[in-house]
């Protein structure tokens, strides 16, 4: 995983990538990094931190103010057929089935057939279960059969990079753990290369390769923490000791760079 | 049908009631016919002249269809000039809102004076009338699209159109249909209105609101009656029709449409 002189460019590089908003507040400061293909990384810090940024900046979404991005060897808004994007809510379009909407990103590309399509989605909802629902509409569906729709959508383009902005924060813990696990054996298909935005240590530990801890004001790695178990991972994991003590090392590092309470505001009793 | 017959009968018996106080005022008060005439004596009426007054309501449906249909046309593609950027909304906006506040009545003879007396110009005031509520509701919808959404068919390298047609237009159905259900009711009052300023020999026979100024200037109260329950009854079947419409549309998949199930 570590490139060395000679191995070809990193898959996804960042260099001094800085962002100011117009109103001259700096979002992220010159922020540097590379990842390899395969490779499944957490962004986690305080709120503020340019987590979400950092992952519209590599969708080419919102534009840099100094820096580069390059993916793949592309610039960001060249890169968008090798990506998807998933964001906090599910984000289906309410008009269309749940099959329907899996099909849209196929559908906008234009260059599938509609039997193509209608073979793809089949597998797709397969493989997240949700055949039975397939002719349903968003609406009739909990949450988390949402974001799942939302995921096989994603993946319906067979994208390269997986971005994906705290897409289980909504959801509760048990329906959040389950969809973990579905990433990863999807991960486990398609070997897409994965950017994850969370505010979960757990999740980020369960989950990654790698975890980068933010700080905000501005926004900087802070820490850098690599997860060392191998992958399938299982349910398992997570009441496993090791597991255990890298949560409580994430979390440490993030109290680190947890932005103190501002001591001019009384706090009430 | 047993819940639909439970559901029928509060609005009956409010009906029933209404009528029958509305006769008993006119024994006991002994009152002019030419004032209020006895609900039986509109009845009487309305089988009497049912030709004419079926050839009014023809003429005022045809008038204030025609406006209304229009303004739908009209009123989408406004809203998709409005949609495209705030600067448009902000330049023109005011100038929609002014459809809206000034009285129909002050700009209905100034159509028929510049167009003549017939039934386009009855169905331009129709237009004119329906056309706000449509532009409001329809730019509200089409840019209102949440942010995520447009997103995802920008990381999907969606032209403009596409986005359009397969984004915007559909997340602002339902909110055309608020337009449309407005605009169904007031189409009949635009025709109504712009037919007390058209002359008879332009319009024929007459629709509804030139038989009810002739009604009224010949004290046939009963007939007057007859009259404006029959604009009430079209204004009736015009926004029934949209709300079917619309029932059809979005009950698959859009909240409004869902409590029906729920209820």
């Amino acid at each position: 995983m570590i490139p060395t002189a000679h191995s070809q460019p990193p898959f996804i590089t960042l260099d001094s990538v800085t962002k100011r908003w117009s109103n001259g507040a700096t979002v992220l400061d010159g922020l540097s990094l590379q990842a390899e293909r395969g490779e499944f990384i957490s962004l986690i810090g305080p709120s503020g931190c340019g987590k979400s940024t950092l992952l519209r900046l590599l969708a080419g979404l919102s534009g840099l103010s100094s820096g580069s991005v390059k993916l793949d060897g592309m610039l960001p808004e060249s890169a968008r057929e090798i990506m998807s994007f998933i964001f906090q809510d599910a984000t289906l379009l309410p008009w269309r089935t749940v099959r329907s909407n899996v099909e849209l990103g196929l559908e906008l590309e234009g260059k599938t057939t509609e039997s193509q399509r209608h073979k793809t989605s089949t597998e797709l909802l397969q493989w997240v279960g949700l055949s039975d629902v397939a002719d349903l509409y968003p609406r009739q569906l909990s949450g988390g059969m949402r974001m799942r729709v939302s995921i096989a959508r994603a993946l319906a383009t067979r994208p390269k990079i997986l971005l994906m902005d705290e897409p289980f924060g909504a959801l509760d813990e048990m329906t959040r753990d389950f969809l973990n696990e579905e990433v990863l054996r999807l991960r486990e298909n398609d070997q897409f290369t994965t950017f994850f935005v969370t505010h979960s240590v757990a999740e980020a530990v369960f989950l990654s390769t790698r975890i980068l801890v933010l700080r905000a004001k501005p926004g900087q790695i802070a820490g850098e923490i690599r997860v060392p178990f191998a992958y399938p991972r299982t349910a398992a994991l997570r009441s496993a000791p090791e597991f255990l003590r890298l949560v409580g090392e994430v979390s440490a590092a993030l109290r680190s760079v947890q932005v103190p309470s501002n001591p001019s505001n009384p706090g009430h009793p | 049908m047993k819940k639909f017959l439970i559901q029928a009968a509060w609005p009956l018996a409010v009906f029933v009631v209404v009528v029958t106080a509305w006769d008993l005022c006119c024994r006991w008060l002994a009152i002019p016919a030419y004032v209020l005439p006895q609900p039986s004596a509109v009845v009487r009426v309305v089988i009497e002249r049912h030709q004419t007054l079926w050839n009014a309501f023809c003429i005022t449906a045809l008038e204030a269809g025609g406006g209304y249909l229009l303004s739908i046309l009209g009123g989408v593609v406004i809203a998709l000039f409005f949609a495209q950027s705030p600067l448009i909304r902000r330049s023109f906006y005011p100038y929609t809102i002014l459809l809206q506040t000034v009285p129909i009545v002050a700009i209905a003879p100034l159509i028929l004076m510049w167009f003549g007396s017939g039934l386009r110009s009855v169905m331009l005031v129709a237009f004119v009338i329906c056309l706000f509520p449509i532009i409001a509701n329809t730019t509200q919808g089409l840019i209102s699209v949440p942010r995520n959404l447009i997103d995802l068919f920008v990381m999907s390298n969606a032209s403009r159109s596409r986005q359009l047609l397969k984004l915007r237009l559909p997340y602002a159905l339902p909110h055309l249909f608020v337009g449309l259900r407005i605009s169904a009711g007031i189409s009949v009052i635009g025709a109504v209105t712009g037919e007390l300023f058209a002359s008879s020999n332009a319009v024929g026979e007459g629709g509804l609101g030139y038989s009810i100024t002739y009604a009224n200037s010949q004290l046939q109260t009963d007939y007057l009656f007859a009259l404006v329950l029959t604009a009430s009854l079209l204004g009736f079947l015009f926004f029934f029709s949209v709300t079917a419409l619309e029932w059809l549309c979005l009950r698959k998949w859009h909240e409004s449409a869902m409590k029906t199930d729920a209820d």
